[in-house]
Protein backbone atom coordinates (compact mmCIF):
# COMPACT_ATOMS: atom_id res chain seq x y z
CA UNK A 1 0.00 0.00 0.00
CA UNK A 2 1.51 3.09 -1.16
CA UNK A 3 1.78 5.90 2.02
CA UNK A 4 0.14 9.25 1.59
CA UNK A 5 0.86 12.58 2.60
CA UNK A 6 -1.61 14.71 4.68
CA UNK A 7 -1.63 17.68 3.46
CA UNK A 8 -4.47 18.97 5.58
CA UNK A 9 -5.82 17.82 9.32
CA UNK A 10 -8.66 17.82 10.57
CA UNK A 11 -8.26 20.75 12.53
CA UNK A 12 -7.53 22.95 9.66
CA UNK A 13 -10.38 20.89 7.73
CA UNK A 14 -12.92 22.15 10.35
CA UNK A 15 -11.59 25.87 10.05
CA UNK A 16 -12.16 25.67 5.92
CA UNK A 17 -15.49 23.92 6.15
CA UNK A 18 -16.50 27.00 8.37
CA UNK A 19 -15.15 29.74 6.35
CA UNK A 20 -17.11 27.94 3.58
CA UNK A 21 -20.31 28.25 5.18
CA UNK A 22 -19.34 32.22 5.84
CA UNK A 23 -19.21 32.47 2.11
CA UNK A 24 -22.34 30.43 1.08
CA UNK A 25 -24.14 32.40 3.54
CA UNK A 26 -22.77 36.01 2.88
CA UNK A 27 -23.96 35.18 -0.86
CA UNK A 28 -26.84 33.00 -0.80
CA UNK A 29 -28.17 35.26 3.04
CA UNK A 30 -31.24 32.93 3.68
CA UNK A 31 -30.94 30.72 0.97
CA UNK A 32 -35.16 31.06 0.16
CA UNK A 33 -34.20 30.92 -3.57
CA UNK A 34 -31.49 28.70 -3.18
CA UNK A 35 -31.04 24.63 -4.07
CA UNK A 36 -27.93 23.23 -2.31
CA UNK A 37 -26.82 19.81 -3.97
CA UNK A 38 -24.01 17.32 -3.36
CA UNK A 39 -22.57 15.26 -5.64
CA UNK A 40 -22.88 11.54 -5.19
CA UNK A 41 -21.05 9.47 -3.87
CA UNK A 42 -18.34 11.47 -2.21
CA UNK A 43 -19.41 15.18 -2.42
CA UNK A 44 -22.45 14.35 -0.91
CA UNK A 45 -20.86 13.83 2.19
CA UNK A 46 -19.41 17.01 1.92
CA UNK A 47 -22.73 18.38 1.27
CA UNK A 48 -24.30 16.89 4.50
CA UNK A 49 -21.58 18.26 6.72
CA UNK A 50 -22.23 21.64 5.55
CA UNK A 51 -26.09 21.83 5.59
CA UNK A 52 -25.75 20.22 9.19
CA UNK A 53 -23.78 22.96 9.66
CA UNK A 54 -25.59 25.89 8.24
CA UNK A 55 -28.84 24.60 9.74
CA UNK A 56 -27.20 23.57 13.77
CA UNK A 57 -24.78 26.47 13.93
CA UNK A 58 -25.67 29.41 11.54
CA UNK A 59 -29.73 28.46 12.58
CA UNK A 60 -30.16 28.85 8.29
CA UNK A 61 -33.60 26.90 7.59
CA UNK A 62 -32.26 25.08 4.03
CA UNK A 63 -35.57 23.41 2.81
CA UNK A 64 -34.13 22.80 -0.89
CA UNK A 65 -30.86 19.92 -0.40
CA UNK A 66 -30.42 17.11 -2.71
CA UNK A 67 -28.24 14.77 -3.73
CA UNK A 68 -27.36 13.62 -7.48
CA UNK A 69 -25.52 10.89 -8.95
CA UNK A 70 -24.17 11.38 -11.71
CA UNK A 71 -23.03 8.03 -12.96
CA UNK A 72 -25.58 7.86 -16.41
CA UNK A 73 -24.36 11.44 -17.48
CA UNK A 74 -20.15 10.47 -17.75
CA UNK A 75 -18.86 10.23 -20.78
CA UNK A 76 -16.41 8.14 -19.88
CA UNK A 77 -18.17 5.41 -18.03
CA UNK A 78 -17.45 2.71 -21.17
CA UNK A 79 -14.36 3.18 -21.81
CA UNK A 80 -13.11 2.87 -18.21
CA UNK A 81 -11.62 -0.17 -17.11
CA UNK A 82 -14.88 -0.75 -15.41
CA UNK A 83 -18.26 1.14 -15.18
CA UNK A 84 -18.89 2.81 -11.80
CA UNK A 85 -21.85 1.69 -9.70
CA UNK A 86 -24.45 3.88 -9.37
CA UNK A 87 -25.47 5.92 -6.21
CA UNK A 88 -28.74 7.07 -5.42
CA UNK A 89 -30.61 10.11 -6.47
CA UNK A 90 -32.41 12.22 -3.97
CA UNK A 91 -33.98 15.41 -5.29
CA UNK A 92 -37.71 15.62 -4.77
CA UNK A 93 -38.06 19.37 -5.86
CA UNK A 94 -37.32 20.67 -9.05
CA UNK A 95 -34.82 23.75 -9.57
CA UNK A 96 -36.48 25.59 -12.61
CA UNK A 97 -35.50 29.41 -11.55
CA UNK A 98 -33.92 28.70 -8.73
CA UNK A 99 -30.42 29.22 -7.91
CA UNK A 100 -27.75 25.80 -7.38
CA UNK A 101 -25.31 25.13 -5.40
CA UNK A 102 -22.92 22.21 -6.64
CA UNK A 103 -21.15 20.90 -3.93
CA UNK A 104 -18.41 18.12 -4.50
CA UNK A 105 -15.24 17.33 -2.72
CA UNK A 106 -12.39 17.34 -5.17
CA UNK A 107 -12.88 19.53 -8.52
CA UNK A 108 -10.25 17.45 -10.66
CA UNK A 109 -10.67 17.32 -14.37
CA UNK A 110 -14.07 19.26 -14.39
CA UNK A 111 -15.71 16.00 -16.37
CA UNK A 112 -17.71 15.18 -13.18
CA UNK A 113 -19.26 18.63 -12.64
CA UNK A 114 -20.21 18.96 -16.47
CA UNK A 115 -22.01 15.84 -16.29
CA UNK A 116 -23.75 17.20 -13.16
CA UNK A 117 -24.68 20.42 -14.72
CA UNK A 118 -26.37 17.82 -17.86
CA UNK A 119 -28.09 16.17 -15.08
CA UNK A 120 -29.07 18.98 -13.02
CA UNK A 121 -31.55 20.28 -16.62
CA UNK A 122 -33.37 17.08 -16.03
CA UNK A 123 -34.85 19.02 -13.24
CA UNK A 124 -35.76 22.14 -14.92
CA UNK A 125 -33.73 25.32 -15.61
CA UNK A 126 -32.10 26.51 -12.94
CA UNK A 127 -31.33 30.79 -12.57
CA UNK A 128 -27.63 30.21 -12.54
CA UNK A 129 -25.42 27.67 -10.89
CA UNK A 130 -22.41 28.05 -8.78
CA UNK A 131 -19.61 25.16 -7.59
CA UNK A 132 -18.11 24.60 -4.28
CA UNK A 133 -15.37 22.55 -4.06
CA UNK A 134 -12.83 21.64 -1.22
CA UNK A 135 -10.51 20.84 -3.34
CA UNK A 136 -8.95 22.06 -6.72
CA UNK A 137 -6.53 20.59 -8.77
CA UNK A 138 -6.23 23.53 -10.57
CA UNK A 139 -3.62 21.98 -13.09
CA UNK A 140 -5.40 18.73 -14.03
CA UNK A 141 -8.18 20.41 -15.76
CA UNK A 142 -9.84 19.29 -18.83
CA UNK A 143 -13.03 21.12 -19.19
CA UNK A 144 -13.15 25.02 -18.58
CA UNK A 145 -14.81 24.66 -14.92
CA UNK A 146 -13.84 26.71 -11.97
CA UNK A 147 -15.07 26.39 -8.51
CA UNK A 148 -16.79 29.94 -7.29
CA UNK A 149 -16.35 28.64 -3.23
CA UNK A 150 -12.90 26.88 -2.77
CA UNK A 151 -11.64 25.34 0.32
CA UNK A 152 -7.61 25.12 -1.31
CA UNK A 153 -5.85 24.75 -4.45
CA UNK A 154 -3.34 21.60 -4.58
CA UNK A 155 -0.91 21.32 -7.37
CA UNK A 156 -0.52 17.97 -8.51
CA UNK A 157 0.54 15.75 -11.12
CA UNK A 158 -2.14 14.17 -13.18
CA UNK A 159 -1.11 10.46 -12.14
CA UNK A 160 -1.42 11.75 -7.99
CA UNK A 161 -4.46 11.20 -5.90
CA UNK A 162 -6.21 13.60 -3.55
CA UNK A 163 -8.32 11.40 -1.19
CA UNK A 164 -10.58 13.18 1.21
CA UNK A 165 -11.01 10.79 4.41
CA UNK A 166 -13.94 11.37 6.32
CA UNK A 167 -13.85 10.57 10.00
CA UNK A 168 -16.58 7.48 10.84
CA UNK A 169 -19.15 10.22 12.46
CA UNK A 170 -18.46 11.80 8.98
CA UNK A 171 -18.22 15.28 11.10
CA UNK A 172 -14.78 16.12 9.56
CA UNK A 173 -11.77 15.00 7.52
CA UNK A 174 -8.25 14.76 6.36
CA UNK A 175 -6.66 14.98 3.30
CA UNK A 176 -4.46 12.89 2.05
CA UNK A 177 -2.28 13.27 -1.59
CA UNK A 178 -0.99 9.60 -3.13
CA UNK A 179 1.80 9.68 -5.79
CA UNK A 180 -1.10 7.83 -7.59
CA UNK A 181 -3.89 5.88 -7.11
CA UNK A 182 -3.91 2.59 -4.15
CA UNK A 183 -5.39 -0.32 -5.94
CA UNK A 184 -7.54 -1.26 -2.99
CA UNK B 1 -20.35 5.11 1.05
CA UNK B 2 -17.54 3.36 -1.23
CA UNK B 3 -17.91 3.68 -4.69
CA UNK B 4 -17.87 -0.03 -6.18
CA UNK B 5 -16.30 -0.26 -9.22
CA UNK B 6 -18.37 -3.62 -10.94
CA UNK B 7 -19.76 -4.57 -14.45
CA UNK B 8 -21.54 -7.82 -15.52
CA UNK B 9 -19.52 -10.83 -16.15
CA UNK B 10 -20.68 -12.13 -19.61
CA UNK B 11 -20.86 -9.85 -23.00
CA UNK B 12 -24.95 -11.02 -23.70
CA UNK B 13 -27.52 -11.74 -21.36
CA UNK B 14 -28.80 -14.61 -22.68
CA UNK B 15 -30.41 -16.45 -20.44
CA UNK B 16 -30.95 -16.56 -16.00
CA UNK B 17 -29.27 -20.17 -16.02
CA UNK B 18 -25.65 -19.09 -16.60
CA UNK B 19 -25.98 -15.99 -14.51
CA UNK B 20 -24.25 -15.70 -11.45
CA UNK B 21 -26.09 -13.99 -7.89
CA UNK B 22 -23.59 -11.15 -8.19
CA UNK B 23 -24.25 -10.09 -11.84
CA UNK B 24 -28.48 -10.11 -10.55
CA UNK B 25 -27.91 -8.45 -7.79
CA UNK B 26 -25.73 -5.88 -9.39
CA UNK B 27 -28.79 -5.36 -12.33
CA UNK B 28 -31.29 -4.72 -9.38
CA UNK B 29 -28.85 -2.33 -7.97
CA UNK B 30 -28.96 -0.32 -10.95
CA UNK B 31 -33.11 -0.98 -12.04
CA UNK B 32 -32.96 1.15 -8.44
CA UNK B 33 -31.24 4.02 -9.64
CA UNK B 34 -33.36 3.81 -13.01
CA UNK B 35 -36.50 3.72 -11.29
CA UNK B 36 -35.96 7.21 -10.00
CA UNK B 37 -35.00 8.54 -13.41
CA UNK B 38 -37.98 7.14 -14.76
CA UNK B 39 -40.24 8.56 -12.13
CA UNK B 40 -39.34 12.22 -12.33
CA UNK B 41 -39.85 15.05 -15.04
CA UNK B 42 -37.47 14.13 -17.87
CA UNK B 43 -36.91 10.37 -17.61
CA UNK B 44 -33.94 10.06 -19.94
CA UNK B 45 -30.19 9.73 -19.26
CA UNK B 46 -27.89 10.40 -22.33
CA UNK B 47 -25.71 7.33 -21.23
CA UNK B 48 -26.21 5.47 -24.52
CA UNK B 49 -25.98 8.43 -26.44
CA UNK B 50 -23.12 6.85 -29.17
CA UNK B 51 -24.78 2.96 -29.02
CA UNK B 52 -27.30 1.41 -31.63
CA UNK B 53 -29.79 -1.47 -30.72
CA UNK B 54 -31.42 -3.74 -33.05
CA UNK B 55 -34.55 -4.82 -32.00
CA UNK B 56 -35.21 -8.22 -33.82
CA UNK B 57 -38.32 -9.40 -33.33
CA UNK B 58 -39.51 -13.08 -35.31
CA UNK B 59 -42.09 -13.69 -33.02
CA UNK B 60 -45.09 -11.64 -31.80
CA UNK B 61 -44.66 -9.17 -29.23
CA UNK B 62 -46.33 -5.92 -27.14
CA UNK B 63 -45.62 -5.71 -23.80
CA UNK B 64 -41.52 -6.50 -24.51
CA UNK B 65 -40.55 -4.93 -27.15
CA UNK B 66 -42.43 -1.31 -26.30
CA UNK B 67 -40.74 -2.13 -22.89
CA UNK B 68 -37.21 -2.55 -24.26
CA UNK B 69 -37.93 0.41 -27.15
CA UNK B 70 -38.94 3.03 -24.08
CA UNK B 71 -35.92 1.67 -21.98
CA UNK B 72 -33.85 2.31 -25.14
CA UNK B 73 -35.17 5.79 -25.95
CA UNK B 74 -34.84 6.41 -22.26
CA UNK B 75 -30.99 5.42 -22.33
CA UNK B 76 -30.67 7.60 -25.58
CA UNK B 77 -29.85 4.93 -27.79
CA UNK B 78 -30.66 4.75 -31.73
CA UNK B 79 -33.42 2.08 -32.50
CA UNK B 80 -33.67 0.17 -35.72
CA UNK B 81 -36.49 -2.22 -35.32
CA UNK B 82 -37.19 -5.43 -37.30
CA UNK B 83 -40.07 -7.68 -37.39
CA UNK B 84 -40.08 -10.81 -38.99
CA UNK B 85 -43.38 -10.72 -41.09
CA UNK B 86 -42.67 -7.21 -43.12
CA UNK B 87 -38.99 -8.18 -43.46
CA UNK B 88 -36.67 -10.31 -45.74
CA UNK B 89 -37.33 -13.47 -43.90
CA UNK B 90 -40.55 -14.14 -45.28
CA UNK B 91 -38.01 -14.30 -48.99
CA UNK B 92 -36.23 -17.28 -47.37
CA UNK B 93 -33.35 -15.64 -45.72
CA UNK B 94 -31.62 -16.67 -42.86
CA UNK B 95 -31.28 -15.66 -39.76
CA UNK B 96 -27.20 -15.24 -39.39
CA UNK B 97 -27.55 -14.14 -42.67
CA UNK B 98 -30.30 -10.91 -41.46
CA UNK B 99 -28.49 -10.13 -38.57
CA UNK B 100 -25.52 -9.91 -39.73
CA UNK B 101 -26.50 -7.49 -43.05
CA UNK B 102 -28.12 -5.25 -40.17
CA UNK B 103 -24.76 -5.56 -38.15
CA UNK B 104 -23.07 -4.44 -41.68
CA UNK B 105 -25.05 -1.31 -40.80
CA UNK B 106 -22.36 -0.72 -37.45
CA UNK B 107 -25.21 -2.00 -34.70
CA UNK B 108 -23.72 -2.52 -31.65
CA UNK B 109 -26.69 -4.33 -29.71
CA UNK B 110 -28.98 -7.03 -30.54
CA UNK B 111 -32.51 -7.31 -28.76
CA UNK B 112 -33.74 -10.41 -30.21
CA UNK B 113 -36.82 -12.37 -29.45
CA UNK B 114 -37.18 -15.69 -31.60
CA UNK B 115 -39.52 -18.95 -31.71
CA UNK B 116 -36.36 -21.34 -31.68
CA UNK B 117 -35.12 -21.90 -28.24
CA UNK B 118 -31.45 -21.34 -28.63
CA UNK B 119 -31.38 -18.44 -30.89
CA UNK B 120 -29.56 -15.89 -29.40
CA UNK B 121 -27.07 -18.03 -27.86
CA UNK B 122 -26.39 -19.49 -31.88
CA UNK B 123 -26.06 -16.00 -32.76
CA UNK B 124 -23.73 -14.84 -29.86
CA UNK B 125 -21.44 -17.90 -31.35
CA UNK B 126 -21.36 -16.21 -34.49
CA UNK B 127 -21.04 -12.38 -34.15
CA UNK B 128 -19.83 -9.53 -32.16
CA UNK B 129 -22.32 -7.51 -30.92
CA UNK B 130 -23.85 -7.87 -27.47
CA UNK B 131 -26.91 -9.82 -27.60
CA UNK B 132 -29.89 -9.62 -24.82
CA UNK B 133 -32.56 -12.44 -25.43
CA UNK B 134 -36.10 -11.05 -25.03
CA UNK B 135 -37.27 -14.73 -25.75
CA UNK B 136 -36.35 -17.49 -27.37
CA UNK B 137 -39.33 -19.94 -28.15
CA UNK B 138 -39.94 -22.30 -24.84
CA UNK B 139 -36.43 -21.63 -23.83
CA UNK B 140 -35.64 -18.99 -21.67
CA UNK B 141 -37.20 -14.67 -21.00
CA UNK B 142 -34.19 -13.39 -18.74
CA UNK B 143 -35.41 -9.99 -18.51
CA UNK B 144 -39.08 -10.86 -17.71
CA UNK B 145 -37.58 -13.30 -14.88
CA UNK B 146 -35.32 -10.40 -13.67
CA UNK B 147 -38.29 -8.12 -13.59
CA UNK B 148 -40.61 -10.55 -11.31
CA UNK B 149 -38.05 -11.39 -9.05
CA UNK B 150 -37.29 -7.68 -8.65
CA UNK B 151 -41.16 -6.83 -8.29
CA UNK B 152 -41.34 -9.63 -5.81
CA UNK B 153 -38.25 -8.49 -3.70
CA UNK B 154 -39.86 -4.76 -3.86
CA UNK B 155 -43.05 -6.04 -2.20
CA UNK B 156 -42.20 -8.54 0.21
CA UNK B 157 -38.05 -8.03 0.61
CA UNK B 158 -35.64 -10.48 0.12
CA UNK B 159 -36.92 -13.79 -1.39
CA UNK B 160 -34.68 -16.63 0.71
CA UNK B 161 -36.70 -18.54 2.12
CA UNK B 162 -39.61 -17.12 0.59
CA UNK B 163 -42.60 -19.54 -1.11
CA UNK B 164 -43.45 -19.27 -4.77
CA UNK B 165 -45.67 -20.68 -6.72
CA UNK B 166 -45.64 -20.40 -10.54
CA UNK B 167 -48.97 -21.77 -11.91
CA UNK B 168 -50.30 -22.50 -15.18
CA UNK B 169 -48.54 -23.67 -18.92
CA UNK B 170 -44.88 -24.91 -17.03
CA UNK B 171 -44.28 -26.93 -20.24
CA UNK B 172 -44.21 -24.24 -22.55
CA UNK B 173 -43.41 -20.85 -20.55
CA UNK B 174 -40.03 -19.53 -20.88
CA UNK B 175 -41.27 -17.49 -18.06
CA UNK B 176 -41.92 -20.45 -16.13
CA UNK B 177 -38.20 -21.57 -16.71
CA UNK B 178 -36.44 -18.27 -16.21
CA UNK B 179 -38.05 -17.51 -12.84
CA UNK B 180 -37.20 -20.87 -11.71
CA UNK B 181 -33.56 -20.56 -12.30
CA UNK B 182 -33.67 -16.72 -11.05
CA UNK B 183 -35.85 -17.47 -7.98
CA UNK B 184 -33.79 -20.76 -6.92
CA UNK B 185 -30.17 -18.53 -7.68
CA UNK B 186 -31.73 -16.13 -5.00
CA UNK B 187 -32.67 -18.88 -2.55
CA UNK B 188 -36.59 -18.80 -2.60
CA UNK B 189 -38.70 -21.83 -1.84
CA UNK B 190 -40.52 -22.28 -5.60
CA UNK B 191 -43.47 -25.12 -6.31
CA UNK B 192 -44.64 -25.30 -9.87
CA UNK B 193 -48.33 -26.12 -10.21
CA UNK B 194 -50.75 -27.08 -13.43
CA UNK B 195 -52.28 -29.84 -15.02
CA UNK B 196 -49.84 -33.04 -15.17
CA UNK B 197 -49.90 -32.29 -19.03
CA UNK B 198 -48.18 -28.67 -18.50
CA UNK B 199 -45.93 -29.72 -16.31
CA UNK B 200 -42.53 -31.23 -17.89
CA UNK B 201 -40.88 -34.27 -16.39
CA UNK B 202 -38.14 -34.20 -14.68
CA UNK B 203 -38.66 -30.87 -13.74
CA UNK B 204 -37.80 -31.30 -10.11
CA UNK B 205 -34.15 -31.88 -11.45
CA UNK B 206 -34.37 -28.10 -11.49
CA UNK B 207 -34.67 -27.71 -7.74
CA UNK B 208 -38.55 -27.12 -7.27
CA UNK B 209 -41.39 -29.11 -6.24
CA UNK B 210 -44.36 -30.01 -8.03
CA UNK B 211 -48.05 -30.01 -6.80
CA UNK B 212 -51.01 -30.80 -9.07
CA UNK B 213 -53.56 -28.90 -6.75
CA UNK B 214 -54.06 -24.78 -6.67
CA UNK B 215 -55.92 -24.83 -3.83
CA UNK B 216 -53.02 -26.31 -1.58
CA UNK B 217 -50.32 -24.79 -3.60
CA UNK B 218 -51.71 -21.20 -3.04
CA UNK B 219 -52.31 -21.87 0.91
CA UNK B 220 -48.40 -23.04 0.64
CA UNK B 221 -47.29 -20.20 -0.80
CA UNK B 222 -46.29 -16.18 -0.25
CA UNK B 223 -46.43 -15.20 -4.23
CA UNK B 224 -48.54 -16.79 -7.30
CA UNK B 225 -46.86 -15.92 -10.35
CA UNK B 226 -49.87 -16.98 -12.41
CA UNK B 227 -48.93 -18.09 -16.72
CA UNK B 228 -51.10 -17.80 -19.40
CA UNK B 229 -52.30 -21.34 -21.26
CA UNK B 230 -49.70 -20.67 -24.80
CA UNK B 231 -52.53 -22.20 -26.69
CA UNK B 232 -50.64 -20.61 -30.11
CA UNK B 233 -47.37 -23.25 -29.13
CA UNK B 234 -49.43 -26.69 -28.24
CA UNK B 235 -49.76 -28.93 -31.10
CA UNK B 236 -51.43 -31.07 -29.43
CA UNK B 237 -54.19 -30.70 -27.07
CA UNK B 238 -53.05 -30.69 -23.32
CA UNK B 239 -56.26 -29.63 -22.13
CA UNK B 240 -59.74 -30.49 -22.17
CA UNK B 241 -61.13 -26.96 -22.42
CA UNK B 242 -60.20 -23.67 -21.18
CA UNK B 243 -63.54 -23.71 -19.43
CA UNK B 244 -62.35 -27.09 -17.84
CA UNK B 245 -58.79 -25.26 -17.26
CA UNK B 246 -60.50 -21.97 -15.40
CA UNK B 247 -62.79 -24.34 -13.06
CA UNK B 248 -59.36 -26.81 -11.94
CA UNK B 249 -56.68 -24.28 -12.32
CA UNK B 250 -58.09 -20.58 -12.51
CA UNK B 251 -57.27 -18.68 -9.78
CA UNK B 252 -60.61 -16.34 -8.76
CA UNK B 253 -61.55 -14.54 -5.67
CA UNK B 254 -63.97 -17.14 -4.26
CA UNK B 255 -60.29 -19.25 -3.46
CA UNK B 256 -58.41 -16.52 -2.44
CA UNK B 257 -61.01 -15.68 0.21
CA UNK B 258 -61.35 -19.18 1.32
CA UNK B 259 -57.69 -19.48 1.83
CA UNK B 260 -58.05 -16.12 3.86
CA UNK B 261 -54.22 -15.33 3.40
CA UNK B 262 -52.20 -12.46 1.71
CA UNK B 263 -51.21 -13.40 -1.45
CA UNK B 264 -49.01 -11.55 -3.45
CA UNK B 265 -50.77 -11.93 -7.25
CA UNK B 266 -48.43 -11.71 -10.26
CA UNK B 267 -48.47 -12.43 -13.89
CA UNK B 268 -46.41 -11.78 -16.65
CA UNK B 269 -49.32 -10.93 -19.18
CA UNK B 270 -50.88 -10.91 -21.43
CA UNK B 271 -53.50 -12.12 -19.13
CA UNK B 272 -56.72 -14.49 -20.46
CA UNK B 273 -59.21 -13.21 -18.00
CA UNK B 274 -61.39 -15.38 -17.04
CA UNK B 275 -59.18 -18.23 -17.61
CA UNK B 276 -56.27 -18.50 -15.54
CA UNK B 277 -57.14 -15.09 -13.75
CA UNK B 278 -60.03 -13.92 -13.19
CA UNK B 279 -60.75 -9.94 -13.90
CA UNK B 280 -61.38 -9.44 -9.54
CA UNK B 281 -58.02 -11.63 -8.50
CA UNK B 282 -55.76 -9.26 -11.69
CA UNK B 283 -57.49 -6.50 -10.30
CA UNK B 284 -57.08 -6.72 -6.34
CA UNK B 285 -54.87 -4.83 -4.14
CA UNK B 286 -52.79 -8.04 -3.85
CA UNK B 287 -51.84 -8.10 -7.75
CA UNK B 288 -48.80 -6.20 -8.39
CA UNK B 289 -49.02 -6.85 -12.40
CA UNK B 290 -48.76 -3.16 -13.36
CA UNK B 291 -45.88 -2.47 -11.01
CA UNK B 292 -44.32 -5.63 -12.89
CA UNK B 293 -44.73 -3.57 -16.05
CA UNK B 294 -43.19 -0.55 -14.69
CA UNK B 295 -40.30 -2.15 -13.29
CA UNK B 296 -39.84 -4.32 -16.64
CA UNK B 297 -38.78 -0.46 -18.59
CA UNK B 298 -36.42 0.06 -15.45
CA UNK B 299 -34.33 -3.56 -15.29
CA UNK B 300 -34.50 -3.45 -19.40
CA UNK B 301 -32.88 0.07 -18.97
CA UNK B 302 -30.26 -1.27 -15.80
CA UNK B 303 -29.56 -4.36 -18.72
CA UNK B 304 -28.61 -2.86 -20.97
CA UNK B 305 -26.73 0.11 -19.60
CA UNK B 306 -24.45 -2.35 -17.78
CA UNK B 307 -24.40 -4.58 -21.52
CA UNK B 308 -23.02 -1.41 -23.03
CA UNK B 309 -20.43 -0.57 -20.47
CA UNK B 310 -18.63 -3.59 -21.93
CA UNK B 311 -18.96 -2.23 -25.83
CA UNK B 312 -15.69 -0.77 -27.18
CA UNK B 313 -16.26 2.18 -30.09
Amino acid sequence: MIQGREIINSEKFEIILRRLCHQIIEEYKDFSDTCIIGLQPRGSILSDCIVRLLRDEFKIQIDTYGKIDITFYRDDYRNRDTPLRASPTHMNFIVDGKKVLLIDDVLFTGRSVHAAIAALQDYGRPSNIELLAFIDRRFNREFPIQADFLGISVDALDEAYVKVKWNEALTSAQVFMFPQKPTV
Amino acid sequence: MKSMEVKLSSKHLLGIKDMSVEDIELIFHTTDNFKEVINRPVKKVPSLRDITVANLFFENSTRTRISFELAEKRLSADIINFSASSSSVSKGETLLDTVNNILSMKVDMIVMRHPAPGACAYLAKKINASILNAGDGTHEHPTQALLDAYSMIEKIGPLKGKKIAIIGDILHSRVALSNIFCLTKLGAKVRVCGPPTLIPRYIQSLGVEVSYNLEETLRWCDVANILRIQLERQDIKYIPSRREYAMYYGVNKKLIEKIGKDIVIMHPGPINRGVEITSDVADSRASIILQQVENGVAIRMAALFLLAAGINN
